[in-house]
This record gives C-alpha cells, structure tokens and sequence, in this order.
C-alpha cells in the first residue's frame, strides 16, 4: 500500500488526525528547499533534522498571536465585532482559535489569558465565571486536541488567573498546557502558591523565570506588557510573532561519526552547525517570500501577528548521549565535572556559531537566529532532550540537579526547561515547592516544571498526557488528542515513567 | 570560647538535603543520634542508643565499610552500600553509621543547600541532648538567613537552655502522652518536665507545632488535647496541633505488629482539637 492509502486506512487515527497526516504526505511530494551537500551528509546520518516539519512549509511553525489586540478589536475578516462582554469574548477568541495555523495545523497559542479575560470580568460573580472558563478550557481541549498547545498567565496576581487556576484543576485536561511567569519581586506568595497548588492537582502550570525572559525580544508597538509568550514545549517566543521553524542539530548521532573528541570539536560540530545554519536560511526564505502566508493572512492584515516578529528557533538535543559517546560510560554527565565542563565547551562553541550568523527576517531576534533546547517527540531513543540530565542518571541531591539545569540553561534564548517529577505530599506543603522555584530562579534557571508521582496528567518533552489515554492508544484504540501518539512511545521509549522523583 | 565551639561535636545520624515534614517550607534536616527516652512507637529505634562498640556489626558488613579503632567503630561512608545490615544486626538500638561533627561542620553543609532551602531542623534521636552544639549551629545559621527549628521530646529541661531559645525561632514539641503513668509506660520519660517545657514555651512564643502520636491502647489524646488547652490559654488559638496516625513502619518489639487508629477515630479526635479551639488542626 502506499503512504497515503496506510493513512486512509488506518484503524487507530480519527478522521482529523487522517486529514492533518494526508496533507503532510501532500506536502513532502514537494521539494522546493534546496540542501547543500553537506546538509544532505549529516540529514542522512541523522545528525541534523528537520523535526519533520515538511518539505513545503505554507505557514510558519508557531504562531503567537496578540490576542489581547485581539479581545480589543474584534476581527474584520471573521466579521467578528469588538467583543462587549465576557461571553461575546469567549466565543470570538473560539472562532479565531478555528483560524491559526501551526505546524500541527492548530493553534500552539491561546493567549496570556489572565491579561485577556481580567478587563471582561467587572460585574460578574466568580460563581458566574467559573462554570463559563470549565466550558472554554473544555472547548479548547476537545477541538484544539494537542498538547502543544499553550496558555500563559502572570507574573501578576489577577482575578482572571485565579480563576482559570481554579477552572484547570477542576476540568483535569492536557490541553491547553499553562505557564505561569514567575517573578517574586512581581508574584505575591499568596498567588505563587494557588498555582503550584493547582500544579500538584493538575500538572499545570509549568513555571517560566521572568526576570530571564522578560528582555530576550523587543516589545511590541503598542503591544502586551511583555514581548514574550511561551508556547508548545517551552519555546520562548516573541508575542505578536511566533516562530519560522525549529531545525535542530542530534548530538548524539553527531557524536557517532566522531573519532576524537577532537575531531568532534573541531570538525563535525562546525561543520553540521553550518549546514543546519545554511538550512534554516533556505526554509525561512521560502515561507517569507514564496508561500505567500504573510502575504495574504488576515493574521497580517489585522496586526495579530507581524513577519519582523517573527525568529528561527535552532534546536539541539541530546547531549547527555553525546558526552557518553565522546568521554565514555565512566563520566556521567550531570554529576561529573569533566563531562559538564565538556557539555559547557560545546554549548559554548555551538552558541557561538549561532550567534555570528546574520539570519534572513529576524528582526525581533536581532539579526540572529535563537536558540532553543529541543526535548524530542515520538519514541526517538537515544537522544535526552536538550541538556537535560537522562532518567536514571540524575544527582542524588535535587539541588544539585537544579544547579547543573540553571548552569546548562545560560546557553538558550528560545527555550530550556526540566521537568520533575514530585511527591504526592507535597501538596502539603507548598510553600516548600515555592522555595524550591525561587531557589532555582535565583541561580538563573529559566524553566521548571512538576507534576505529582501518582498523577494521571504527566508530562512528557513539556507537553502534557494523560496516562490512561496513553494506555488507550497502546491497544490500538483511536484517541482524540494526537499528542498521546507522540506520549506513548516517548514515555515507553525513554523510561519516563522512572524519572527521579524529587521532594521525597 | 572559640576553641570550646570548634571542639563541639554531635553525633550526626544523618543529614536529609530536603524535607517536606520537618517545618514550613523547604528545610533541610538534620538527625542526631541518641535520645533519652525508648518510646515504644519509636520509628527509627537505630538512632536511641550510642554506640557501644561490641563489633558485632564490624564482622556482618558485607562493603566491608566498618572497623574497629580502639573503643570506637570506624564506619569509611565511601565504602558503604546503605545496605543497614549493621542496624539490623545491632542489639543496642544504635547505629555505627554516625559522623561526629561540629558545628561549623554541618553549617557548612547546610549553607551548601541555600538557596534552595529557608532553614534547618534538627530531630533526632533527641537533639536537645546537644543544647550548647545546636546554639551554636544556630547562630551561624542565622547569619547566613537560615531558620532555625528543634524537634524534640520535651524531656530536657528547656528552662536551662533559655539562651539556645533566643536562637531558635521554635519547638516542635512532641505531648506523647498526658498522664504521668501512661507517659512512663509509653516512653519510659517523665511527663512533668514535658508539661513544664510547654508551658515555658508557650510563654516565649516558641512553639512552632505541637504533636500527638495517637495510638489504641497506649495513649490518652483526650485528655493531652484538655491538657495542653489549660496549659496554653488563650495561645491555643495561634498554635498548631498534629494529630499523628500510628504507622507501624520500622516499629520493634511490643508494638511491632499494632493496629493504626481508625479514620473515624482520627476525624474524632480533629473534631475535640477544634472545639478546644487550637488555631490549626492537621491530621497525619
């Protein structure tokens, strides 16, 4: 049979799921990208990926639209009027989720929502919001159906943000996955603890450190208070923008046609950087000025999203593979300080390389491409997200673990983050959850993440699943949210159900 | 002074990076060895005693991480698998696993772990054994910002140690029981200086959590609950009580195999705790 009559006929994919998967199959009957030799010797190898983002792409990866723009103005081309009140807002900001694209064709973006709702809530009772933000988060779990699709609140305390707290640990959903900005010269205790009471009943929100984040990407014209959004699996974006692509450089294959650490350093690492760098160039030129996306999206036209605020996202992953591979099974990295100091040498070389290429349509981005600590999908092996430390080989001492994560997090602009699993009681005591993000806020890491040992929602790169759908898949049954496909074989794949599990 | 602080040791048992359930917020604990009293619920039965250097652990240890050194038993950590075959062949309810350390010592440690944690709690066995080491732990600790509780029995006279107080931000005070007989029987301590330590206590504003162990057949909550009411006064409303299920993990001898109290039971006692009007009530 061929690719497509595989996916017409499959028997564990939902007609939506059929649909998204026929179009990519499409797609790849394209090849309008040009690759360089180079490209095409690491591609092969799998050292450098694509993420499978397609051969044609026709919009750009992440879209993050100014949403509060948005709630003011309503939308021309949705003939969608200014919204009046809370529930004019509610159903407009649903039609327009229908309207952003991704590269998993929905949105991976529904808005800071705290700074969306709190203006809409004057003369409403919590007893009248509430039930109304279960059906919203409801809605965008059913229809949006992905996990990498993201909500953001804070750093302020708002009504809204208290509520929509209130509303996730009561609907118990994957979707949308939440960040809550953090900063405790910003975030009352008070607030910080609601969440990271709401963390331990729902895995959500995840925890980004404002002060690091806050000045990566200029602001918007007359935009949000901040220049910054977090959507998918913690990637750092400019608001208003979003992401061309995500293109990423596997360490760990890399390290599999080394010879010497030398030979890695001085030749391989340059030499794929170079080729992804040459890459992301051609793929971003194609979207700005062939697929004719920013030319003709009512995005553009409405002021939601701007091309200049727009960035690359250049990915690594694997690096806890690699240092095993280049100094052998006897350095544990993560708790071994030639193999961090190595790690730090590479991430050091590889920023660098970034950092000196002038990148095609980054303005927000200062000329220059971002880089991003990439976390995986599906049920790749061989390959820990990022810099993250592998499970099974984390420091005894969750501190260190935290230290080693703030020390590897200096590298990435366009996202980093950890995720930890803790212990039941914690709820408890929350206030030492509190001092744990603190903690690690003050030493410079930039995002965190936990979820209770026993829960049903865990997570996997960063996007959240439930256990039980997981389970579903397994046996063949179709699911609704795709991002348990991914879920299952990653959790499988890399042991993720015997992460260290901290606070105990 | 100086050279009396730096020659100050105490046998640490162990030192946890990070609790949940020793005080609020993030704290790191630290365990001595050796207590003055043998309650019979006692968990962790290992930390009662000092070693007596009988040696009947050196010759079981299969890491090969124990020696004898003149009268002492000399336990190499690097060597050590924390396989506890040492504590469960050890007929004194102690453990050679112990470090002598000084203040500066185990500050050093702890400090180590800022910014992560807000302070120290030092349990044990009964760490009011080493008033004068713990004041001194606690006075660095503080320079440096950290908190500073002690989770203790109550069975050393506080009223000698005032000046360890005034470093110490407060007590977890254990009430095992409120009758002197059923304190002895339970315990084999005496409850009048415990009594006496709560009211003192109570008086300096140090308690941080009171606790009681409920266990069917070996205590009288009721009447420690109508005890500690009269004693506090009107501070009950600002203090904290703990009501304990009895759990018999890691319990020996005669209680070895006992029933936990009943939920019904608990949410009972809960219900007296409130009408006695402490401020907060948790059940564990």
């Amino acid at each position: 049979m061929s690719e497509f009559m595989d996916i017409i006929t499959a028997g564990n994919l939902t007609y939506g799921q059929k649909l998204i998967h026929l179009a990519q199959a499409a797609e790849n009957c394209e090849h309008p990208i040009p690759t360089t030799p180079e490209f095409d010797w690491f591609f092969e190898r799998d050292a450098i990926c694509d993420m499978h983002e397609g051969n044609a792409p026709y919009r750009p990866r992440y879209i993050c639209c100014d949403m509060e723009r948005f709630a003011r103005q309503g939308s021309d081309f949705l003939r969608l009027d200014a919204p009046d009140n809370l529930d004019d807002l509610l159903m407009n900001l649903q039609i327009l989720y229908q309207n952003v694209p991704s590269v998993t064709g929905r949105p991976v973006y529904v808005g800071q929502l705290d700074r969306v709702f709190d203006p809409f809530l004057d003369g409403l009772s919590d007893e009248e919001i509430l039930p109304r933000f279960k059906r919203f988060l409801n809605y965008i779990d059913r229809t949006v159906a992905s996990g990498y699709c993201h909500a953001n609140l804070g750093p302020e305390d708002t009504r809204a943000g208290r509520l929509l707290l209130k509303a996730d640990a009561e609907v118990q959903n994957a979707v949308p996955n939440f960040t809550l900005k953090y900063d405790p010269e910003v975030t009352p205790d008070d607030f910080a603890r609601l969440a990271l009471q709401t963390s331990m009943a729902c895995a959500n929100p995840a925890y980004a450190n404002d002060r690091m984040l806050r000045d990566i990407y200029p602001l918007a014209q007359d935009g949000p208070k901040d220049a910054y959004t977090v959507v998918s699996c913690y990637n750092v974006l400019p608001v208003r923008g979003g992401a061309y692509c995500l293109d990423r450089v596997k360490l760990s294959q890399l390290a599999d046609l080394a010879t010497s650490v030398d030979h890695f350093m001085n030749e391989l690492l340059p030499n794929a950087t170079g080729a992804l760098l040459e890459y992301m160039d051609a793929r971003i030129k194609f979207l700005v000025e062939d697929s004719n996306f920013f030319q003709t999206s009512f995005l553009v036209k409405e002021g939601l999203i701007e091309r200049e605020r727009f960035v690359g996202m250049f990915g690594m992953i694997g690096m806890h593979e690699c240092i095993e591979k280049l100094l052998g099974p006897d350095h544990v990295y993560g708790s071994d300080p030639e193999a961090n100091d190595l790690a730090d040498e590479i991430m050091t070389k590889m920023t660098a390389q970034v950092q000196a290429w002038d990148a095609p349509y980054s303005e927000a981005g200062g000329g220059k491409y971002m880089m991003h600590a990439q976390a995986g999908f599906g049920d790749q092996t061989s390959s820990t997200p990022g810099v993250r430390i592998r499970v099974g080989s984390e420091p005894e001492v969750f501190f260190d673990h935290i230290r080693h994560c703030a020390r590897m997090h200096r590298f990435f602009t366009a996202g980093v983050s950890d995720i930890f699993p803790v212990e039941p009681t914690a709820a408890q005591n929350v206030d030492a959850l509190l001092d744990v993000v603190k903690g690690a806020f003050a030493v410079d890491d930039k995002y965190l993440s936990f979820y209770p040992s026993d829960s049903d929602l865990v997570r996997i790169t960063g996007f959240l699943v439930k256990r039980s759908e997981m389970e579903k898949f397994a046996r063949g049954e179709a699911v609704l949210a795709d991002t348990s496909h991914d879920g299952e074989g990653n959790w499988r794949a890399n042991d993720l159900a015997d992460r260290k599990v901290r606070l105990g | 002074m100086m050279a009396l602080a730096d020659s100050l040791t105490a046998p640490v048992n162990k030192v946890i990076p990070f609790s949940l359930v020793d005080g609020p917020g993030s704290r790191c604990s630290i365990f001595l060895q050796g207590c003055n009293i043998a309650c019979k619920y006692c968990h962790n039965p290992e930390t009662q005693n000092l070693c007596v250097a009988c040696g009947l652990c050196v010759e079981q240890c299969p890491a090969g991480a124990l020696h004898k050194q003149g009268k002492q038993v000399m336990w190499n950590k690097d060597a050590c698998v924390q396989c506890d075959t040492c504590i469960h062949v050890c007929p004194h309810k102690a453990s050679p696993k112990i470090e002598r350390l000084t203040p500066s010592e185990v500050f050093e440690v702890v400090h180590s772990y800022q910014p992560f944690i807000r302070g120290i709690t030092v349990s044990g066995g009964e760490c009011m054994l080493h008033p004068d080491w713990m004041r001194e732990l606690f006075s660095l600790c503080r320079g440096a910002g950290l908190g500073t509780l002690i989770d203790s029995n109550g069975c050393v006279p506080f009223w000698e140690h005032e000046d360890l107080l005034e470093v110490a931000d407060g007590v977890m005070l254990d009430i095992k029981a409120w009758d002197t007989d059923v304190f002895k029987r339970l315990t084999n301590g005496d409850a009048s200086v415990v009594k006496r330590n709560l009211a003192l206590l109570a008086e300096h504003d140090k308690i941080e959590e009171l606790r009681i162990v409920v266990v069917p057949g070996w205590n009288d909550p009721e009447e420690t609950i109508a005890g500690i009411a009269s004693t506090l006064g009107s501070k009950i409303a600002s203090t904290k009580l703990k009501l304990i299920r009895f759990r018999r993990f890691g319990v020996v001898g005669e209680l070895a195999d006992a029933e936990s109290p009943t939920d019904e039971r608990m949410v009972e006692l809960e219900a007296l705790a409130c009408k006695a009007g402490f401020g907060t009530v948790e059940l564990r």
